[in-house]
């Protein structure tokens, strides 16, 4: 089996399902002759050409929502926003057109179509290239929001994200994308949206994590697994539907639960997730349930160690672990 | 309806009547603006400096012939590409060093970097890491200053990439019907990242403000002179309560569009037209005008360029020696 990066997996996922299905084109800045700022479309635009690979103009607004009206008269249009941080200025196109046009049109219309952002912190960005912006869009019924960590789900989550009616927000920890190596089959999978993988079982509590998180989270249980304490890790992969059913089964069987997420705390994916285990697995609880966050400032600062002390990390993380343990 | 092109003279051509301390002080805040430039990109390529850096060499005269029209109190909106406009409107290379180092005494106490620096002292109301970010700010500060009475000019630095951007036109409907003190000041340096601006632009900056009512003009922005006047007319129509102005200036940067990228054209742009706009550089260009046209004598540019070269060396000591910001002022500022 080829070992290919997440980026690696992502450009050939874009690039097999636009040979299979002529209906997907893509927009975006800088996506078309430079293949990408992270070179994700790399050798698209000489091979499908413009009519398929579209540089956008400046304006994010109007890649989503001109994508939005492409999506809905034909097309499945792959939208790329070229740091996430920027999405906001078409935050309105998303959460009132694209993801309310099924529901509006009674079934009639649906609007496929999937929106790349690369997110995420740990980089040097600073403020503007750093940022997580999932809590923002998993608040929206109507939206898909997938956030890979490997190269396996990212080219089974695209595939899948390219394949369903309605709109997907598909997040891309920028830092992972070429850190992370992994097996990727040649053949047709999906990884199905709304399912969380156990990526490692335990015993002594539940991890919740995603994306570049996920990865530190692993060699956080790691490290503590040396000190005796075992446990299970669940990649959500996707934030919006939940895979509450893996969720509940997994604290059942442990007891306690750490939600760990780079986004800030207040209002972030793990007040949800923590909300849902409280109302539903109240009673297989031995802990409270705890959260690890980005903490709660208005962005990612630059110099280095303020970035450190922003990101959690590995270290950290086994901190959170072992408290949790000793409860 | 046309668009008033002003005529771009050269510099060479018939001209206001200047102070020769004002066009030395012109020279001297363009070469401020190059050496401080050549100085990220030597430090950046030996690895020393973190994150991004986007840099103004070869759009000095941009910066520069609008700034110098401007009071300490008018104020200023920046882009990514910042460094230019902040030196250029009076800020401190030392300051402005160690932030790009992410240290404690940068200007943004090392949380900013190079996109986010800020000196409301000096009306430098931000540099901005999204696109299009100043261009409401510089509007709503040109609606402050109308409110309040303060004879205030606001200026909005943009570039042709961030002209599509519908912040825009908004914002600047709103500085026409309410006739604002703002100057919008496009530069237009042929790209937006990778992009010809003639390939994401339908029509041009001038055409689209004049739709909206606002005199607009494009001008050399390699000659400083030329953008000088165009800044001096704006600035002018601002402090008589004729309203906002429109401003193209023709450019090029010389570089990559960051750090990151330099040393390959990813085919977007050929060594060739790199060349020609480096012919037409707007130091070199304020250099000939000064010797040639004023008679200034060699050794006076010379000086300059070697206090100036001194500064920045100082500046470039200072921000490496400087503290590292550390994680204890990580939670200043927040309030909620
Ligand atoms: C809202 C937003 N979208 C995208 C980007 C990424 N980006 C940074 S600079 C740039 C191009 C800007 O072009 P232009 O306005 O012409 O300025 P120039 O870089 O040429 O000075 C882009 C797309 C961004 N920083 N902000
Ligand atoms: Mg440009």
């Amino acid at each position: 089996m080829a070992v290919k990066t997440i980026i690696e997996a992502i450009h050939d996922t874009m690039l097999e399902e636009m040979r299979r299905d002529p209906t997907i084109v893509i927009t975006g800045e800088d996506i078309g002759k430079r293949g990408g700022v992270f070179r994700a479309t790399q050798g698209f635009y000489e091979e499908f050409g413009p009519m398929r690979v579209i540089d956008s103009p400046l304006s994010e607004l109007s890649i989503i929502g001109i994508g939005i009206g492409m999506a809905i008269n034909g097309l499945h249009p792959i939208c790329e926003i070229q740091f996430a941080d920027f999405i906001f200025p078409a935050f309105n196109q998303i959460a009132n057109e694209a993801a309310r046009i099924r529901y509006r049109s009674n079934g009639a219309y649906t609007c496929p179509m999937v929106i790349r952002a690369p997110y995420g912190g740990g980089i040097g960005g600073g403020l503007y290239h750093s940022q997580s912006v999932e809590a923002f869009f998993a608040h929206v019924p109507g939206l898909y929001v997938l956030a890979p960590s490997t190269p396996y789900d990212a080219k089974g989550l695209l595939r899948a994200a390219l394949r369903a009616p309605d709109p997907v927000l598909f997040l891309e920890h920028k830092k992972i994308y070429r850190l992370v190596k992994g097996e990727v089959p040649a053949e047709d999978y999906i990884v199905p949206i709304g399912k969380a993988n156990i990526v490692r079982e335990g015993e002594d509590m539940t991890l919740i994590a995603y994306g570049l998180m996920l990865h530190e989270s692993l060699k956080a249980a790691e490290i503590v697994s040396r000190e005796g304490i075992s446990v299970e890790i669940i990649d959500l992969r996707s934030l919006r539907p939940l895979d509450k059913e893996t969720i509940l089964h997994s604290v059942e069987k442990t007891s306690k639960v750490l939600i760990v997420h780079e986004d800030n705390l207040t209002g972030g994916l793990g007040a949800e997730i923590g909300a849902i285990i409280a109302a539903e697995g109240f009673e297989n609880l031995d802990a409270p349930i705890r959260r690890y966050a980005g903490p709660d400032i208005p962005a990612v600062p630059f110099s280095p160690p303020m970035q450190d002390f922003f990101m959690p990390n590995a270290a950290k993380i086994a901190d959170q672990i072992r408290d949790l343990a000793a409860y | 309806m046309t668009t008033r092109i002003e005529e771009t003279r050269s510099s060479t051509g018939k001209t206001t009547e200047l102070s020769e301390d004002l066009l030395l002080d012109m020279y001297k805040r363009m070469v401020t603006i190059r050496k401080f430039e050549e100085a990220v990109h030597d430090v950046y390529s030996r690895g020393v400096m973190p994150g991004l850096a986007h840099l103004y060499i070869g759009m000095e005269a941009v910066a520069v012939g609008v700034c110098v029209t401007l009071k300490g109190t008018d104020t200023i909106t920046s882009t990514h590409r910042g460094h230019g406009h902040l030196l250029a409107k009076g800020g401190d290379p030392q300051r402005m060093f160690a932030e790009l180092l992410g240290k404690k005494s940068g200007y943004n106490h090392g949380k900013g970097g190079s996109m986010h620096i800020v000196d409301m002292s000096l009306g430098i109301l931000g540099a901005n890491g999204v696109v299009g970010g100043g261009l409401g700010i510089a509007t709503g500060a040109a609606l402050s200053a109308k409110l309040t009475g303060a004879e205030r000019v606001s200026v909005a630095f943009f570039g042709d990439g961030a002209l599509n951007e519908g912040i825009y036109y908004e914002v600047s409907n709103m500085a026409a019907l309410f006739k604002l003190p703002v100057i919008y000041v496009m530069e237009n340096n042929q790209y937006g990242e990778y992009t010809p601006s003639n390939k994401s632009t339908a029509g041009t900056g001038p055409a689209r403000a004049e739709a909206m009512g606002i005199p607009a003009m494009t001008v050399d922005g390699n000659d400083v002179l030329a953008v000088y006047r165009a800044a001096l007319w704006a600035a002018e129509r601002a402090r008589t309560g004729e309203g906002p102005s429109f401003i193209e200036c023709q450019t090029y940067r010389w570089l990559g569009h960051h750090m990151g990228d330099q040393g390959d054209t990813y085919g977007y742009r050929n060594s060739d037209e790199i060349e020609r706009w480096k012919k037409k550089g707007p130091i070199k260009r304020l250099k000939a005008y000064l010797l040639k046209e004023k008679d200034i004598r060699v050794e006076v540019l010379e000086e300059i360029d070697q206090k100036v070269q001194m500064e920045i060396d100082n500046a470039v000591e200072y921000a490496k020696s400087a503290l590292q910001a550390d994680r204890s002022e990580v939670f200043q500022d927040v309030y909620a």
